[in-house]
């Protein structure tokens, strides 16, 4: 058994089994360049923002989700798993990637990091 | 070796959300075994090669990251010279008694300009590599998981590299062994306080008080695959590697602990002494410098952090 997990910023939608998290779902969309980030609910890249369905997280980083905003859908990916057919949007960092547009049979590019992405902002 | 004052990196805590998934991360797959639990709850840890009661002290709390870094230094003198010499560079110092950590003895701490809490102690219970002393033999048995020789470094990020970069040469004696460098703007800094080619690094960032990585000693380029296996074997959320940095040449690879902080396991640098010149890597060459096989940056390795 798996839900469907529609991302709302791009469209696309992929299977999550209600054993595996949204992320790794995500990651086997095989797009290259998801920047998944630490995958234990530690840095935040994968926030991500429930619009509708049912989840369950494990424990996130109060640095990254704070009470409020898990409160109102706020979660990582990475420590959250599908109770039901789910909408989201992403708000971390990994936005960037998810929602670069990709043509049809062409991978991203994921490695045109120049020094300034050192000292960027995470 | 210059071995006057600062000895090594002694300890760092690092703080897990989920004590049970951490101490069999940390004792099972990279194997560190467990010296101690106290009454907090915090866990103790070393590497099965290391002399002193513990390395690594794991806390559990609602976010990851460091709480502090603590170097050994010489003795009781060296310790009260380098607490005048912080204090007098501007740092906020704080005497934490002896016994505040199990087995270890008083302790000063005090910040710095990347947000970064660190320690100095001259005191820690002694609890051996169980080889003995006389007429030892040569490597444990019975160890687990990646068997991990010894923490070795941190990797720290901050805003003010300068001011941190300051603080340990002028006050505490390291030197630069490496820098990366942006123009006339450092934006990279591998510290030693003896001959290795890091006991610190840290590297510049929009935030404060963030933590990259705790590194681990392995013995070979084969243990450095067989760690890699291991992530594999037991499905560790992988960063890099294994792989190459140009920097400091050590031979790596990086993954994350149940709570996202990141850990490293390498082997291989090379001897520096304090007449050595420091090596300077050029921005337009970072990827190499970073990963010396793929020559390319990549995102998550230079963004994530705890």
């Amino acid at each position: 058994m798996s839900y469907q997990v529609l991302i709302e910023d791009t469209g696309e939608d992929y299977r999550c089994p209600p054993d595996r998290d949204l992320l790794r779902s995500m990651e086997r969309l095989g797009r290259k360049g998801i920047p998944a980030g630490c995958r234990g609910g530690g840095c935040g890249v994968c926030k991500v923002h429930i619009l509708s369905g049912s989840v369950t997280s494990k424990k996130m980083s109060r640095a990254h989700v704070s009470v409020e905003e898990e409160a109102s859908g706020y979660v990582l990916a990475c420590r959250t798993c599908p109770r039901s057919d789910v909408r989201l949007k992403v708000v971390g960092k990994m936005r960037k990637t998810v929602c670069r547009v990709v043509p049809a049979g062409r991978s991203a590019k994921s490695n045109e990091g120049k020094a300034g992405s050192v000292v960027e902002s995470a | 070796m210059s071995q006057s004052g600062v000895l090594r990196p002694g300890h760092v805590c690092i703080r897990v959300m989920d004590m049970d998934e951490a101490k069999t991360h940390y004792t099972q797959r990279l194997g560190l075994l467990q010296t101690d639990e106290d009454d907090q709850g915090r866990v103790y840890l070393k590497g099965w090669d290391e002399q002193d009661w513990f390395s690594v002290v794991l806390r559990e709390a609602d976010q990851p990251g460091m709480d502090f870094m603590g170097f050994k230094v010489r003795d009781e003198a060296t310790l009260e010279d380098l607490a005048t010499k912080v204090e007098a560079f501007g740092c906020k110092v704080e005497r934490i008694p002896a016994g505040e950590l199990n087995h270890c003895g008083a302790r000063v701490r005090f910040d710095s300009p990347t947000g970064h809490n660190f320690e100095l102690y001259a005191e820690k219970d002694w609890k051996g590599n169980g080889l003995g002393l006389e007429n030892p033999d040569s490597w444990a048995e019975g160890l687990l998981g990646m068997q991990v020789a010894r923490y070795d470094h941190c990797l720290l990020y901050g805003d003010d590299l300068d001011g941190t970069v300051k603080l340990f040469r002028e006050a505490l004696g390291f030197d630069l062994t490496e820098q990366i460098m942006d123009g006339d703007l450092m934006i990279g800094a591998f510290l030693t306080c003896s001959n290795k080619a890091h006991d610190l690094a840290i590297v510049r960032h929009a935030e404060k008080g963030k933590f990259h990585h705790a590194s681990f000693l392995l013995n070979s380029w084969e243990e450095v695959l067989r760690a890699a296996d291991l992530i594999s074997m037991h499905d560790i959320s992988l960063d890099i590697g294994p792989t190459r940095h140009g920097i400091t040449r050590g031979r790596t690879i990086y993954f994350f602990d149940p709570s996202g902080n990141r850990n490293e396991v390498f082997c291989g640098d090379y001897t520096w002494y304090p007449d050595h010149p420091t090596i300077t890597w050029t921005a337009d060459e970072l990827g190499k410098a970073i990963f010396y096989h793929d020559r390319q940056l990549n995102e998550n390795f230079l963004g994530v952090v705890t």
